[in-house]
């Protein structure tokens, strides 16, 4: 006799609500070191266990362990370092320039600072990146010049987009990174495109791929694990698991009981579960796909576990959501203190160095933003012409945006 | 009306146009990839990329994935490295789960980078009715792109007007939807069901020149001269309309628009000025089809000339039928009915 009970509908829930305490045994945690590293011709199904397990080099001691310890110079390390903090203090004091209404918007990256600063440094310039609004470490890692996106921000007469993106919205070619769109997951599968393209044309470049957690529910994310998978394209699939999409928990974009990782194993695809917050294991993880890619054995899958510390932007209050004080206990820690920790134990960092670089860095951040406020802001009017507002939309003005444009009076 | 090398004229179905202007593209440029749904091997299931793997070889003309939102995507990113990507939807009726990639991706890419990056694509679709395709085989879905600010929307009538277009679509670094329609690929269709279709090798404008040319965007063409009323249509309407001008009587000036949007505006103008009538024909849906728009313009421009309202003779308000298919599709009996009421006012 079948069970008859009536069915129920199952709607996950994340374990901590305002006022309670999350409980994160659900991470699926491996200890620093202890997660195998397999040879970069990995067949993808042989990549199934580390796609359900964690690869860390950092222990709790600030001590690098394990196969994925990477080769990474001091050097290396300390401009990584230097990436992460001067994310962090663009991002503080982006956020402040929000508040005061110099720009009508922003998104902190704050504890997802290692992910993009490391893979930027374990990439080539011209590897393009498809990022989503939070990678703005890729930037910070590639040295963009600081006023050409704070004007970006403020949407002013220095604006290189000429007032026509929302804040964050980047687009910078020379720097490898691809125009960000509002609309999630696009660039995912375009992506895998130019990275088919590279291969087309027997280049050398790669293409990195950029996802988060909730957006792996949007059809392209499935769309371009297939095309990368069939076509062998030489391109790194990053799925930045933050915990959180908005205010829905990972567990309702398909995270519950299994891996954003697997995705990638289901598909054919080499695939890794990284410490997100762990500055060496990115580096490693990182120079090993694209290892993978640049020697044509195919796109590798990256699931990079971390949490997203901040709100999920300046209209967005997460204590309606989650636990005030969730990031002090999230087990992965702090990207920036973890590394400061081992470098400190390498002697080739200190308390006084972070310090100093801390206020370098503010410095720079502030000449940056009062280089910027001279080509003024969206609040006191000083955009681009709306004559802008009709060009580029074709390489050649048809005459119907010619006649609107003349109706506007420009 | 088309420019050098286009060597000796041969004839041409429509399909063996279109694919003689991607094996031109081809092999003038090396940044043109052909791929999509069947395109590779078998050469795509209405043929027009018959060959064109074998000669060009696997990385330039390939099979894609049943998917359009994937085929579109990553013809986005292509045209971010720098190809120049000439992708098969295989019927525009199955163009919709890319309509975000179309939209959101490659319409605005140049604006929202400020020509930082660009989408010089082409998607190739074949639409339009008349071969009992039912619901997904035989919509014209035009309008869901003319609306779309970034894209521009062609649809050929002609062999000679298809390998032009087409060609001159791959070299433009607009993103460009570029509408086949398929009841067309054969022969000109009238609308007489009942009578047997007569080949392109039998038409003039199936005689196509074997090299390149182009036909220039956003020119139309005076497909038949009149002095009674102008009519503007596109891909098998003009051929039904055609037909109507010969079964009513009336000597309707017909304008193939050719380029739907952006269009020819001084051609259409000048004409509906001279005649003073216009009526406007499509196989689309009949509510905010593109139909509205040509309306709309003609009564901007000519309120002052108009002798008559405009008229519109278009697809009813309803999906595709099967069954109905005779009734659904506007034949020359009800474009000639038009023509008539328009006469009259």
């Amino acid at each position: 006799m079948p069970h008859s009970e009536p069915l129920r509908l199952h709607v996950p829930e994340p374990t901590g609500r305002p006022g309670q305490t999350t409980d994160f045994s659900y991470l699926r945690l491996s200890p620093a070191g202890e997660v195998r590293r397999p040879e970069v011709d990995v067949t993808p199904v042989d990549t199934r266990d580390i796609a359900y397990s964690l690869i860390r080099v950092l222990d709790e001691h600030g001590n690098a362990v394990g196969p994925w310890a990477p080769d990474i110079s001091i050097e290396t390390l300390r401009a990584g370092m230097r990436a992460m903090m001067k994310t962090r203090i663009f991002d503080s004091r982006m956020l402040i320039a929000q508040r005061q209404k110099k720009m009508s918007f922003y998104m902190q990256s704050l504890g997802e600072e290692a992910i993009g600063a490391a893979q930027a440094m374990a990439l080539n310039r011209d590897d393009m990146c498809f990022p989503t609004y939070r990678q703005q470490s890729i930037l910070m890692a590639r040295d963009v010049p600081l006023h050409g996106l704070i004007c970006q921000l403020m949407s002013n007469e220095g604006d290189p987009l000429k007032g026509r993106q929302l804040p964050v919205m980047y687009s910078i070619k020379e720097a490898g990174f691809f125009s960000i769109s509002g609309n999630l997951a696009t660039q995912y599968i375009q992506a895998v495109g130019w990275a088919m393209a590279s291969a087309i044309k027997n280049d050398t470049k790669i293409a990195s791929a950029w996802i988060g957690d909730g957006a792996t529910a949007e059809a392209d994310f499935d769309t371009a694990l297939t095309f990368a998978h069939v076509y062998h394209a030489p391109v790194i699939l990053n799925v930045v698991n933050n915990q959180w999409a908005i205010s829905t928990f990972q567990a309702i974009a398909g995270g519950e009981n299994t891996t954003f990782a697997a995705r990638g194993v289901g598909c054919g695809i080499a695939s890794l579960r990284v410490d997100g917050n762990d500055f060496l294991a990115v580096y490693a993880a990182s120079k090993w796909a694209a290892e993978r890619a640049r020697s044509n054995l195919g796109p590798t899958l990256i699931e990079w576990v971390t949490y997203r510390a901040g709100p999920h932007s300046t209209s967005d209050d997460p204590s309606k959501y989650r636990p005030l004080d969730d990031a002090n206990h999230f087990p992965l820690g702090d990207p920036i203190a973890r590394l400061k920790q081992y470098l400190i134990n390498q002697g080739a960092w200190s308390e006084q160095e972070h310090e100093d670089t801390q206020k370098e860095l503010e410095a720079m951040v502030i000449a940056a933003q009062k280089e910027a406020e001279k080509f003024g802001s969206l609040a006191d009017n000083h955009v681009f012409s709306p004559a802008e507002m009709f060009e580029d939309i074709y390489e050649q003005m048809p005459e119907h945006l010619r006649q609107q444009r003349q109706q506007l009076g420009i | 009306m088309s420019n050098d090398v286009k060597g000796k004229s041969t004839p041409m179905t429509m399909i063996q146009a279109l694919r003689s202007a991607m094996d031109v593209m081809l092999e003038r440029d090396n940044d043109v990839v052909v791929f999509g749904q069947d395109v590779g091997y078998f050469g795509g299931v209405f043929r027009c990329t018959e060959g064109l793997q074998k000669k060009y070889g696997k990385s330039r003309v390939f099979d894609a994935p049943i998917s359009e939102s994937g085929i579109v995507g990553v013809a986005v990113g292509m045209g971010a490295y720098g190809l120049r990507p000439v992708i098969e939807i295989q019927f525009a009726d199955y163009i919709y789960p890319a309509y975000d990639q179309i939209v959101s991706e490659a319409a605005r890419l140049r604006f929202r980078s400020a020509g930082d990056f660009t989408a010089p694509l082409t998607i190739r679709t074949p639409c339009g009715g008349g071969i009992y395709g039912g619901q997904t085989h035989s919509q014209s879905p035009e309008a869901v792109f003319t609306h779309v600010c970034g894209l521009r929307t062609v649809m050929p009538s002609n062999p000679y007007d298809a390998k032009g277009l087409l060609i001159a679509s791959i070299e433009n670094n607009d993103p460009v939807i570029f509408l086949e329609p398929k009841r067309i690929y054969n022969g000109p269709f009238n609308g007489h069901h009942d009578q047997p279709v007569v080949p392109w090798s039998k038409h003039p404008m199936g005689d196509v020149p074997e090299g390149y040319y182009t036909v220039p965007l956003e020119s139309a063409s005076v497909f038949r001269e009149g002095k009674d009323l102008t009519v503007l249509t596109y891909g098998t309407m003009v051929w039904v309309s055609e037909a109507a001008a010969a079964e009513s009587g009336v000597d309707a000036e017909i304008i193939d628009l050719r380029s739907i949007w952006p269009l020819d505006l001084p051609t259409i103008l000048a004409s509906v000025k001279k005649t003073g009538r216009c009526v406007v024909v499509h196989e689309a849906t009949r509510t905010s089809g593109f139909g509205a728009e040509l309306t709309a313009l003609v009564q901007e421009h000519c309120f002052y000339h108009l002798e008559a309202p405009i008229e519109r003779v278009t697809g009813w308000d309803t999906p595709y039928p099967h069954a109905q298919e005779w009734d659904y599709f506007p034949g020359p009996a009800r474009v000639a009915a038009a023509f008539k009421r328009a006469m009259e006012k």
